[in-house]
């Protein structure tokens, strides 16, 4: 990818993620979040791996995105107040969180070597295409594919339980 | 891909005019079958056979004074439209009309663009429209818009999970997520005779996502005045309008594609066995409006959730099972 649409790319998804945390309004946060999905997929089309920016716009942008949009609608938050965060602890817990992600993002990054003189080594053909993906997740990544499968069983049966609770009283 | 510039900008000139064009003569069509089948002529004062009605139609809307209310998020409300016309005009861009012919001494591919997550780029344009309904209603700061755009998105996020899966039989057999592969692939047999029960769902569950009869609750005008596009006039309403038709065009498009052999068939293969394929898809599509009457809410969602998806899944174990007995490329 060349360097000046790699520039126009980053700068659009970093500016939209500023604006999901600095946006007053919920629907607007929802909505630059959307922009950085959009930003992100299109810098996976620009590294060849087509099945990925599809399945990025499809999984994030069209069914967690138009879910966090419709819910914030369902529930009509922010039109009354804006959002607000308050509280000394509140904040250090949410600084506290954000150093924890940066070191773990820096860590992994670093991991892979891309940082170093050397360059990294070339892609095998077929690299990120669905086959790939699919033999890698049920292969290599069974076991975190399998885990994260029950999470999200037992994330969906909780959800349940809880409405239904609320439903009854 | 090494095609020159203007071959590409003809190309999708052409397309997108045939598309368009499609779009208004749909609309006219489908007043003139429903008005048949109703025992009406339906239009016949503007031209010939009421012919130059759309014409007539757009000039109406154009003419048409374009409110905004006061109360309303004032950008989003524009945006909406945008956000659910543009994404149905570009999910024509994928979709194969016609193999490659020689033109001029050139090899011409019939078709914007061949990428090989054709199918998958079709779902993530269709998705991406449930944002310009759900923003719609949300941005009107109008209950009965708020009420319309709840109900289009939760029955479109709904039905978009059937749908998925009822297209994964038919990749499961062609082995390729590129529209023109999967066509290919019906050379010898459509894929409709092999995945019945996957094409009678695919016809289902995209009468819903494209909010036809029997599943048209957005607009249940009954109950919820008009749905989303309530506080919409003139070239706004008009956006939504055609976003609404040029998915039936796609659906219908995606159904020839996937399950009808595309540009194959007897005699000759070529864009025109596409064209009546098509059109047979959608005067079936208006047929069904002017037979069937509308769902209540309850009845869609329990119809989705507890008969659609499950056989949905069904028919793609079954397929699954059948592909790793007898092999793939059927």
């Amino acid at each position: 990818m060349n360097l000046a649409g790699f520039a126009i790319l980053s700068a659009l998804a970093i500016a939209s993620a500023l604006s999901v945390i600095l946006q007053r309004n919920p629907v607007m946060s929802a909505l630059s979040l959307v922009v950085t999905i959009f930003s992100l997929a299109v810098a996976f089309l620009s590294l060849g791996t087509a099945f990925l920016a599809a399945v990025q716009v499809i999984v994030y942008a069209g069914a967690i995105m138009v879910l966090f949009v419709f819910v914030i609608m369902l529930l009509d938050l922010g039109r009354r107040e804006p959002f607000r965060m308050t509280g000394l602890s509140r904040k250090l817990i949410g600084l506290a969180a954000a150093a924890a992600f940066f070191a773990q993002v820096a860590a992994s990054i670093s991991a892979t070597g891309v940082l170093g003189a050397k360059p990294p080594a070339p892609l095998s053909p077929g690299y990120g295409s669905a086959a790939d993906i699919g033999r890698a997740i049920f292969t290599d990544y069974l076991y975190p594919f399998e885990a994260a499968s029950v999470l999200l069983l037992a994330a969906m049966v909780g959800a349940l339980v809880m409405a239904k609770k609320r439903i009854e009283r | 891909m090494n095609d020159p510039i203007l071959l590409h900008l003809i190309r999708i000139s052409v397309i997108l005019g045939i598309f368009l064009g499609c779009v208004a003569y749909i609309v006219w069509v489908e007043r003139k079958v429903l008005g048949h089948i109703q025992i009406r002529v339906g239009p016949k004062r503007v031209g010939p056979y009421g012919l130059l009605q759309p014409i007539a139609d757009v000039v109406k809307l154009v003419s048409k004074e374009d409110l905004t209310p006061p109360n309303a998020h004032q950008w989003l409300f524009r945006l909406a439209p945008v956000i659910a016309f543009v994404p149905a005009l570009l999910s024509m861009a994928v979709i194969p009309f016609g193999d490659t012919v020689r033109i001029l001494g050139r090899d011409v591919r019939i078709g914007i663009a061949d990428i090989n997550v054709g199918l998958l780029y079709v779902f993530a344009m269709s998705s991406m429209g449930v944002f310009g309904i759900a923003l719609a209603g949300w941005s009107s700061n109008n209950k009965y818009s708020l009420m319309g755009s709840l109900r289009s998105s939760a029955q479109l996020i709904s039905y978009e999970v059937s749908l998925g899966l009822s297209v994964l039989g038919v990749v499961l057999l062609a082995g390729s997520f590129s529209l023109r592969e999967i066509v290919e692939a019906q050379a010898r047999l459509p894929f409709v005779v092999l995945q019945p029960v996957g094409f009678l769902l695919f016809i289902m569950a995209s009468s819903a996502e494209i909010a036809r009869i029997p599943f048209d609750l957005p607009e249940a005008e009954a109950e919820l005045v008009a749905g989303f596009h309530t506080e919409y006039s003139s070239m706004k309403f008009a956006m939504f309008f055609m976003a609404e038709y040029a998915n039936l065009v796609t659906v219908s498009a995606m159904a020839v594609t996937l399950f009808l052999g595309g540009w194959q068939g007897p005699f000759a293969d070529g864009p025109h066995w596409f064209a009546v394929k098509a059109a047979a898809m959608l005067f079936f599509f208006i047929w069904v409006r002017g037979t069937l009457p509308r769902y209540r809410y309850d009845q869609l969602m329990r119809f989705g959730w507890k008969f659609l998806l499950p056989l949905a899944l069904l028919n793609l174990l079954a397929t699954a099972l059948a592909v790793v007995i007898w092999g793939g490329e059927a």
